[in-house]
């Protein structure tokens, strides 16, 4: 056991598998000699060689192209996209190729690849750095997309998506790399040093796809929440003393719909959180499962807390930001019908 | 597990190639393996030539300036002393301008920025080049070309600052630029996206029969990106009246330039393969930088096509204020660097021409430190990003559509009330 950050946990998820399994390669813009601008790939070029580890052109469509192209010939490629805000131009290639090549040719051919990318904003990183474009992804048949909320789970669903003979898109919340963050634009992140999810095992260990967590027992109402907005979800909740049931999605495809279900039943209120702007988000989805699976154990609709549906601003982050106040307001709302 | 590859003993190995720098962090930089040709050999064929006459010049590079700082050979474009004088001033200025944005980023009066040091030629020369009127598609190291064009620098900074003087209301990244009347288009952090869009503004002006040229610019890192592919196939396609200029200054954050495939060959010489005009060009060289861009745009203007120009320089800086330049690049590349710093290398010209002196040149330094201080207190006096965010709050919800939908107008009044709540008192 080990304290880590996020970023050493990913890093320490990466040097593990790749000891494990010689297929498994790494690539990306800067991951190699020095190590990833987020540093989630330092040391493993000196440990595994430029054959395993190695810097990509600045061009995402030709990374997740040439990881589309590797994983045909039998290696597990994780490719990094420097921020989720770039991925775009590789999008094609995750979407048509990637996502459907079992599907089209009878699982004759597999891909299993990961494509990890930092996401999210908090870091005063304007409309071109801070993006949450997990809905995008949600939205393809073929793909499973996961987010992590700790280091110990960064660590455990990375390795088990490399293991995955699926492609997935992991998505990192880039704003609690560090440590957790309740979503004041005033307070600084917690170290996960001083936080007890920061204790993550060395060694191989896996966190299943598919899985949620429950990070808080609760009986008034059941939140939703993935990535930064799990710990907005438990800050919102110790500072109004909501008896809220706070759950960690992990993953959003698959989805754990039974956890989620039971919960709604038991608490009979639901709010769901996401980062990313409103329209058609991850949010209006859980909502509508819950409406169908839990509408007559119901007390109150389901509230949504999102970012807005504008670009993300540099200066107006922290107004757009769906933090603890909007949290608050939006648990009034489910309590109170 | 292991995907173990057949084994045929009398095959030869497959292995992948992955490029390496020539020097990192502990070694001695020496770029004496770097061809610099002869200031002045290299020949200069008419506006009107073929492309394929111009193919030699993407092997080699285009100099104006000697070691001595004379002009040499059929490339200088003999410039009257003013307009090399202002070239000079604007390079100087955007140093200056560099450095104290740089600060006032380590002061916490910003987030990010972005220095072009040791590139400066690139930007203010290639401006001095265009007309006035021509559009430029720049990427984030062309500051130049707003200095040049006459854009207020306490403008530049409220845009650094995000702050109530900011004309892009506080959305963009610092450095992230827009001024139409300037004909700067809007940056985009994502890489190489400008590159096409400058053909189709230039597209575009030869459909409505304009005069008007465009004039785009790309990193030497981002030329793999499909945009920069795109932007050739449909500049050569459809003869656009384009410039297109690769700024290969050696790094992209830690990549080095042969993985962007430098090593096989120059980016100049991708022209070739798309059938358009390519010259490679000493970046660091202003009189070079001006004859380079004021030849292609000769050719633009004519129909006779676009150019591929790479300027050859150094990032004499990191990639930016997040950016530790120790963890992968020698110490003393940039002092290294075979081309030398293009501010010195005019000003040594002009003294050398008699037509300036180094007791001007403080004094124009000094000059240009003062208006890059007055402009920033002028700045400063608006606000700094720290204090930003909270003051124009509906402004957030404007311009995402030319008229405001419910759902935004509705979201508008959610984060007024938050604000409210959160600030105590009603906001502005």
């Amino acid at each position: 056991m080990t304290t880590r950050n996020m970023i050493q946990a990913i890093n320490d998820a990466h040097r593990v598998m790749m000891e494990r399994d010689p297929d498994v390669v790494v690539f990306g813009e800067d991951v190699g000699y020095f190590g990833g601008v987020f540093r989630a790939t330092e040391g493993l070029q000196k440990q595994f060689g430029k054959q395993r580890c190695f810097d990509a052109p600045i061009s995402e469509g030709g990374i997740i192209a040439t990881a589309v192209g590797m994983a045909a010939y039998g290696l597990k490629p994780v490719a990094e996209i420097q921020f989720a805000d770039y991925i775009y131009p590789g999008y094609d290639q995750i979407v048509s190729e990637a996502a459907r090549i079992r599907y089209r040719t009878a699982h004759e051919w597999t891909m299993p690849m990961v494509i990890r990318s930092p996401y999210g904003g908090g870091i005063f990183g304007g409309q071109t750095h801070s993006q949450s474009p997990e809905a995008l992804f949600t939205h393809v048949a073929g793909l499973k997309v996961v987010i992590p909320s700790t280091p110990y789970d960064a660590k455990g669903l990375l390795i088990a998506a490399i293991e995955d003979p699926d492609p997935v898109v992991f998505f990192e919340p880039k704003r609690i790399y560090n440590g957790p963050f309740d979503g004041h634009h005033d307070k600084p992140v917690t170290p996960w040093a001083k936080h007890p999810a920061s204790e993550v095992p060395d060694g191989h260990y896996t966190v299943p796809l598919g899985k949620a967590n429950i990070v808080r027992a609760g009986e008034a109402v059941t939140i939703l929440a993935y990535g930064t907005m799990v710990h907005v979800a438990l800050a919102a909740a110790e500072a109004n003393q909501v008896d809220a049931e706070v759950i960690d999605l992990r993953t959003l495809v698959p989805l754990d719909l039974e956890t989620i279900v039971e919960s709604v039943k038991k608490t009979g209120r639901c709010l769901v959180m996401q980062e990313a702007t409103r329209t058609s988000g991850f949010a209006a989805e859980l909502a509508t499962l819950v409406q169908e699976r839990c509408f007559y154990h119901l007390e109150a609709p389901v509230a949504r807390v999102t970012g807005w549906d504008t670009p993300y601003p540099h200066a107006y982050e922290w107004i757009y930001f769906p933090g603890p106040l909007r949290t608050k307001n939006a648990l009034k709302k489910v309590l109170e019908s | 597990m292991n995907n173990s590859p057949p084994d045929r003993a009398n095959r030869p190995r497959l292995e992948l190639h992955v490029p390496e720098p020539p020097f990192r962090p502990g070694d001695k930089p020496d770029f004496s393996f770097v061809d610099v040709p002869a200031a002045g050999s290299a020949p200069r064929p008419g506006t009107d030539a073929p492309a394929a006459e111009t193919w030699p010049l993407t092997e080699t590079l285009v100099r104006v300036l000697d070691d001595s700082g004379q002009p040499v050979g059929p490339w200088d474009p003999r410039l009257p002393a003013e307009v090399k004088l202002k070239i000079l001033r604007d390079m100087v200025t955007v140093r200056i301008f560099d450095d104290r944005m740089y600060r006032a980023q380590r002061q916490g009066k910003t987030s990010f920025y972005m220095k072009c040091t040791g590139e400066e030629a690139i930007a203010t020369a290639a401006a001095a080049a265009l007309d006035r009127e021509d559009m430029c598609f720049p990427t984030y190291r062309q500051q130049g070309l707003l200095v040049a064009r006459g854009y207020p620098l306490k403008t530049m900074m409220c845009q650094i600052y995000s702050n109530a003087g900011d004309p892009l209301r506080g959305r963009q990244l610092p450095i992230m630029y827009s001024d139409k009347p300037h004909g700067f288009f809007s940056i985009s952090g994502n890489l190489g996206t400008q590159y096409p869009q400058a053909v189709g503004w230039a597209m575009a002006s030869a459909i409505k029969g304009d005069s008007r040229i465009a004039m785009g610019w790309i990193g030497e890192g981002a030329t793999a990106e499909g945009d920069f592919h795109s932007a050739l196939t449909f500049a050569a396609v459809y003869t656009a009246p384009v410039v297109l200029a690769v700024v290969n200054n050696q790094w992209a954050i830690s990549s080095w330039s042969g993985i962007a495939g430098a090593e096989k060959a120059t980016f100049a010489a991708r022209a070739r393969g798309y059938g358009v005009a390519g010259l490679r060009v000493d970046g660091n060289d202003a009189l070079a930088v001006y004859a380079a861009v004021q030849w292609a745009a000769e050719r633009a203007r004519g129909n006779h096509g676009a150019t591929l120009i790479e300027f050859f320089t150094y990032r004499a800086e990191g990639h930016s204020t997040s950016d530790d330049p120790t963890g992968y690049r020698a110490a003393g590349e940039a002092q290294s660097w075979p081309l030398g710093d293009p501010i010195e290398r005019l000003k040594q010209h002009l003294v050398g021409a008699g037509e300036w002196d180094e007791e001007r040149h403080q004094a124009m330094v000094a000059e240009c430190e003062q208006e890059v201080r007055r402009s920033q207190k002028e700045a400063e006096a608006v606000g700094t990003l720290p204090q930003q965010g909270f003051d124009e709050i509906p402004s957030m919800f404007e311009d995402v559509y030319a008229e405001t939908p419910w759902h935004l107008s509705e979201q508008r009044d959610e984060a007024m009330g938050e604000a409210r709540e959160f600030l105590g008192h009603e906001p502005k």
